[in-house]
C-alpha cells in the first residue's frame, strides 16, 4: 500500500513536472513567434462558436436556478431586491467562471486530448517532426492561445446570459421589483468581481488547453489509450480548475481587495 | 554521411537493439531487412531523431543527433524526408495540403508556386488532380504516394522509408519500387529502406543491412546477400519458417 502510494505520488509529481515543462516550451514558442495565425483562428472558431449552446444552455440555466433559490430564501426575511445582486456577485465571481471552465473542459478540453492522441499512435506526430515541425509550435500553441482568448469571452457571455436569465425569472416569474432589483444589483456588482472573473477565466483556458494538449501527447498506443487520455483530461481539467478556483479567490481577493 | 556508432535501445525490460553499427555513404541506397518486430522501424527512427537510444551516437555529418535537443534536431530534420508505414498523412487536412505541409512557413514562395510544385510531385507520383481530397477518400496505396510525395517535395538529402511496399498488391509495390529508384537517380538522394519485401530489396538496395538478434547480421550488396550461403541470411532470403508441432 506504501509502495502504491509512493509511486502514485512519484506519476502525480511527474506529470505536473511535465506539464510545467510543456508551458515553458508553449511560451518559448510564443517569444520566437512561430504562430501558425490561421490554425490559430481555426482554434478561436472551434472553441468560442462551437460552444455557444454549451454556454447558452449552462449560463441561462443557472442564473435561473440560482435566482428562484436565492429568491425563495431571501423572501423569508423580505429582502427579494437583494435577489439580482446575489447572482450577479455569484455569476461574475464564482459560478460563470467556474461553470464555463468545467464545460469547455468537457467538450474542447476531450476533443484536444483525443485529436492529438490520435494523431500520436498515427505517427502523425512523428511526421510532424520529419518535416521540421515542433509538435508544441504547430499543436499545442494555437490551441493554448485561442482557449486563453475564447474563454474570458464565453464567460463574459454566460454571466450576462446568467445575470438575464435570473431577471426575468425574478422580475416576471417570481415578482421581484424591477428597478430595486437592478439598483442593488448594480451597487453591490463590484469592477473588481467582474475582474476576477475574467482573471479566471484566462487561467481556466490555460489550464483545459495544456492538460488536454498533454494527454493527448503522452497517450498509450491503440484506440484505449486515446479513450484513457480523453477521460483522463477531463478528469484532470476539472479537478484542476476546482482547486485552482479557491487558490484564485483568495489569492484574488488579496490583490484586489474585498472580493 | 550518416555513422550509427554501438546503438542500444530497449523499451523497458524489452532489449530491441544491441550495439548496432554501420555507416551510410553520400548517395548510398541502404536496405535493411529483418523480421517483423525486429526492430528495423527503431532503428530508422533513431537515424532523424525521433528516438533516442538508451547509449551510442548516430552521426549525421559528423554531428552527433543523439546529443540534440528537439529544437536542434529540427535543423537536421530540414535535409530529410520519411515515409512512414501506414504514411502518416495528417487527416484534417487535404492531399494538397499535406503534400505542401513543408512550404507552410516559406514566405519566399508565392501560393502558385507551391501549387505548381505540388501538382509535379503528384504527377511524379501518379497522383494528379488528387488535391482537394481528403486522407481518408484515398486507398492504402495511394496514401503511401502522397506520403512519398510530402517526402520529397522539397528534396531532402535523405530519404528514410519505413515499409513502402508492405501492405500493397503487386502493382502497386512495383510502382512505388520504381519511384524509389526514380527519386534516387534524379534527387541523387541517400536512401535507407526498411523492409521485408525481398524483391523491392533487392531492385532498390545498393548494399543490403540484415537485422538479426538485434544486432546487424550480415552486410553486403544484393548479389552478395542473395548469393549467401549463410543458414540465418538464407532462411530469411528463402522465407523459410521453423517447423511448428502440429496444432490441428
Amino acid at each position: 500500500m506504501n509502495l502504491l502510494a509512493r509511486s502514485w505520488i512519484a506519476d502525480s509529481l511527474e506529470g505536473l513536472g511535465r506539464i510545467a515543462l510543456l508551458a515553458k516550451e508553449a511560451v518559448g514558442s510564443l517569444f520566437r513567434w512561430k504562430v501558425a495565425w490561421s490554425d490559430l483562428i481555426y482554434q478561436i472558431y472551434f472553441m468560442g462558436v462551437k460552444s455557444q449552446s454549451v454556454i447558452l444552455i449552462t449560463g441561462a440555466f443557472t442564473g435561473m436556478v440560482l435566482g428562484a433559490q436565492t429568491y425563495f430564501q431571501f423572501h423569508k426575511v423580505r429582502m427579494d431586491t437583494a435577489t439580482l445582486a446575489v447572482v450577479s456577485v455569484s455569476m461574475c465571481s464564482e459560478l460563470g467562471p467556474v461553470l464555463t471552465g468545467l464545460m469547455v473542459a468537457g467538450r474542447v478540453g476531450a476533443a484536444i486530448a483525443a485529436e492529438i492522441g490520435t494523431m500520436r499512435v498515427t505517427e502523425q506526430i512523428d511526421a510532424l517532426r520529419t518535416l521540421a515541425t515542433h509538435p508544441v509550435d504547430y499543436l499545442v500553441v494555437p490551441r493554448l492561445l485561442a482557449a486563453h482568448i475564447v474563454l474570458p469571452l464565453l464567460t463574459v457571455e454566460a454571466i450576462c446570459l446568467g445575470i438575464g436569465a435570473a431577471y426575468v425569472v425574478g422580475v416576471f416569474l417570481l415578482g421581484i421589483d424591477a428597478t430595486y432589483s437592478w439598483y442593488n444589483m448594480l451597487k453591490y456588482t463590484d469592477v473588481a468581481d467582474v475582474a476576477v472573473g475574467i482573471i479566471k477565466a484566462f487561467i481556466y483556458g490555460g489550464l483545459v488547453a495544456l492538460i488536454g494538449c498533454y494527454k493527448g501527447l503522452h497517450c498509450g498506443e491503440g484506440a484505449e489509450g486515446v479513450g484513457r487520455a480523453t477521460t483522463e483530461s477531463v478528469v484532470a481539467s476539472s479537478i484542476s480548475i476546482l482547486i485552482a478556483n479557491f487558490f484564485l479567490t483568495m489569492l484574488l481577493n488579496e490583490l484586489l481587495g474585498g472580493v | 554521411m550518416i555513422e550509427v556508432r554501438h546503438l542500444n535501445k530497449s523499451f523497458g525490460s524489452n532489449r530491441i537493439l544491441e550495439d548496432v553499427n554501420f555507416s551510410i555513404a553520400k548517395g548510398e541506397s541502404i536496405v535493411i531487412i529483418g523480421r517483423s518486430g525486429g526492430g528495423k522501424s527503431v532503428l530508422l527512427k533513431h537515424l532523424i531523431g525521433l528516438l533516442k537510444p538508451d547509449s551510442g551516437q548516430v552521426l549525421v555529418d559528423q554531428e552527433d543527433i543523439t546529443a540534440m535537443n528537439e529544437r536542434e534536431l529540427l535543423r537536421v530534420r530540414r535535409r530529410f524526408g520519411m515515409l512512414f508505414q501506414n504514411a502518416a498523412l495528417f487527416d484534417s487536412l487535404t492531399v494538397a495540403e499535406n503534400v505542401a505541409f513543408a512550404f507552410r512557413r516559406n514566405r519566399e514562395m508565392s501560393r502558385k508556386e507551391i501549387e505548381e510544385k505540388v501538382a509535379d510531385v503528384l504527377d511524379l507520383v501518379d497522383l494528379p488532380g488528387t488535391q482537394n481530397k481528403k486522407p481518408a477518400e484515398l486507398s492504402g496505396g495511394m496514401r503511401k504516394r502522397v506520403g512519398l510525395a510530402r517526402a520529397i517535395i522539397y528534396r531532402p538529402e535523405i530519404l528514410l522509408y519505413d515499409e513502402p511496399t508492405t501492405g500493397l498488391d503487386p502493382i502497386v509495390a512495383d510502382s512505388i519500387d520504381q519511384l524509389m529508384l526514380r527519386i534516387r537517380d534524379r534527387l541523387k538522394a541517400t536512401s535507407v529502406v526498411v523492409t521485408h519485401d525481398m524483391r523491392s530489396a533487392r531492385r532498390v538496395g545498393q548494399r543490403i543491412l540484415l537485422l538479426h538478434n538485434r544486432r546487424i547480421y550480415a552486410s553486403g550488396t544484393p548479389d552478395e546477400i542473395f548469393g549467401s550461403t549463410d543458414p540465418v541470411v538464407r532462411k530469411f532470403i528463402d522465407g523459410v519458417s521453423d517447423q511448428k508441432e502440429d496444432f490441428f
